[in-house]
């Protein structure tokens, strides 16, 4: 039987409502829901309306506290949402298999890669401009397989990474100079947004994809960061164990270990990101929770101190690059924040606090630009502080307009949905800018 | 006439095992099924049918099966096992004794008449 729109709707409401309780898994809902659907066909068989028919089918589902309860009881491990890396569902089995080996295989690439990177750099600045094109190529490798890739997106992507690795080598840079030091800073970014356009599935142009890509670079570094710790205890145990029989690991974990694990772990990271979201899904919301009020904290720290310091003339270099990678964290937690937000939901105090969190990022923001205006007028342009003004400007602007549309949406005047959205536009911003420094910044100040 | 919470509850692990010895049904069936026998007076909740079904099948006595719909959705369907049949035939003596023993009692002495106007 077909069922009219605005019932579809409601039932979609309420599947999302219910896939949030933990204890009851994906295919639970399905069990529930094709239970809801044979109660709300016979009740419109009995001559009930649809949003009749509806309320009594959820009524006599029952309270979804208790009945959530009642799964909680019944499958307690669920609370603990352990990763199921591989399904045990029969049907299921051999596609995750394949997926495994090919995760293995991209993260074992990109380990050769680095590994052969290192060994033919020895420790010059070459690999530094080039580690990420090492790396990300192999992440972007495993979500062209997994989302089968059109020919021309692909096609794009490899000229893209081709096109970028002939301008990272083919440049004269002065060794360590600042024009290379800033290319290779801003290499990744480029490459992380070729990375976003193969994770989106070539559909760079939707909003929402974009927005999935930014939680997908959150939920990565959490669990890039979990990946990162255990290998950690792990290799500090062994090591231990190791040195107390009299046996140095030291040359095989700095020449084998590490090369492969660090840059492999990320492609992993990847994976379990795509095959568990939900697990972090959890996650995040209590992340942000929990760090928007202490970074909220700190920055206020930073701008009194700032403040009481003195001239802004006399702000040195090292802390004004510190400042920026601040700003960049913050702008990191309000995108990750943004993104993990539902956006269905009213405004709340978290939104206000979100708030004071833009506009003392845009105080510091406003302090740093005016050292940085004052160290120009005084020293003159280098490369690096032009790169350090754009990147504030765009951070200005960026936060600026954030800030404007979350007192639209608390005064209620905007949806939330139009701050997402400036947030998924704004970004290949960045993309663009990363690319001038890449590309325009060495020719014009001669690769100093 | 609305059956207690308790001897819901007690019930429920016999009626769908017994159910099911008619052969393999889906959640909704089977609670539309009880509905049928108990005339409606046997009502819970719905949302409470599946992790009751879960745990049945959990301790062996049901398994399940995804399958599809007439209209295509998909759909659990659960069948008896062996010792889900076995289960169901102890049940069956346990109730069977505590039936008999209460038709014993109630034969022996008069039903209890409600106090309708007790103070007139």
């Amino acid at each position: 039987m077909k069922l009219d729109a605005d019932l579809e709707a409601q039932i979609d409401r309420w599947r999302g409502y219910v896939q949030r309780r933990q204890a009851i898994a994906a295919a639970d809902v399905d069990e529930l829901e094709d239970h809801l659907r044979g109660q709300i066909d016979d009740l419109l068989g009995t001559g009930l309306d649809h949003d009749e028919a509806f309320l009594v089918a959820i009524k006599r589902l029952g309270n979804l506290d208790a009945v959530s309860r009642e799964f909680a009881r019944e499958h307690s491990d669920r609370l603990w949402k352990q990763l199921v890396l591989v399904p045990d569902d029969a049907d299921t089995r051999a596609p995750a298999w394949r997926e495994l080996a090919v995760v293995l295989g991209f993260a074992v690439g990109t380990g050769i890669a680095v590994k052969v990177g290192l060994s033919w750099s020895n420790g010059e600045a070459g690999l530094a401009r080039n580690i990420g094109l090492l790396v990300f190529p192999f992440l972007a490798g495993y979500f062209a397989w997994k989302r089968r890739l059109t020919v021309p997106v692909l096609a794009t992507l490899l000229i893209s990474f081709a096109a970028l690795a002939v301008l990272l080598n083919v440049y004269p840079f002065a060794s360590f100079g600042s024009t290379e030091v800033l290319a290779a800073l801003h290499a990744p970014i480029l490459l992380w947004m070729l990375v976003g356009v193969a994770y989106v599935g070539g559909r760079w142009r939707s909003d929402a994809r974009r927005m999935d890509f930014v939680r997908f670079t959150g939920e990565l570094a959490i669990y890039y960061t979990l990946l990162a710790l255990g290998g950690g205890v792990l290799i500090g145990l062994t090591v231990a164990v190791l040195q107390a029989v009299g046996v140095d690991p030291g040359p095989v974990l700095a020449e084998w270990i590490l090369p492969f694990a660090v840059p492999g772990a990320l492609v992993v990271a990847a994976w379990l990101v795509e095959a568990k979201q939900n697990v972090v899904e959890n996650i995040a919301p209590v992340l942000t929770r929990v760090f928007t009020p202490l970074t909220i904290l700190m920055l206020l720290a930073v701008l009194a101190v700032l403040a009481t310091a003195g001239g802004l003339g006399t702000v040195d270099r090292e802390l004004l690059i510190l400042m920026n990678a601040i700003l960049v964290l913050v702008l990191s937690l309000l995108l990750y924040s943004i993104s993990a937000r539902d956006s269905l939901a009213r405004p709340g105090f978290f939104d206000a606090l979100q708030l004071v969190l833009v506009v003392v990022a845009i105080a510091v923001d406003a302090v740093m630009l005016t050292a940085m205006l004052t160290r120009i007028t005084e020293f003159g342009f280098s490369p690096n502080k032009i790169a350090a003004l754009g990147l504030n400007l765009l951070l200005l602007v960026h936060l600026l307009r954030s800030a404007w549309l979350t007192v639209g949406f608390l005064r209620g005047r905007h949806p939330f949905a139009a701050l997402e959205r400036w947030q998924t536009r704004y970004l290949p911003v960045y993309g663009g800018w990363a690319l001038i420094v890449v590309a325009v910044f060495p020719l014009v100040f001669g690769f100093a | 006439m609305r059956i207690e919470k308790d001897l819901v509850a007690a019930a429920a692990t016999p009626l769908v095992l017994g159910i099911l010895m008619d052969g393999d049904l889906y959640g909704y069936a089977i609670l539309k099924r009880v509905g049928e026998l108990s005339g409606g007076s046997l009502q819970w909740t719905d949302g409470m049918l599946y992790p009751l079904l879960h745990r049945l099948e959990r301790l062996g006595y049901v398994t399940s099966l995804w399958g599809t719909s007439e209209v295509g959705r998909r759909r659990k369907h659960y069948a008896i096992t062996d010792l889900g049949r076995e289960q169901l035939a102890e049940r069956q003596e346990q109730w069977m004794v505590v039936a008999d023993a209460l038709r014993q009692i109630w034969q022996a002495a008069p039903r209890p008449v409600t106090p309708t106007e007790g103070w007139a």
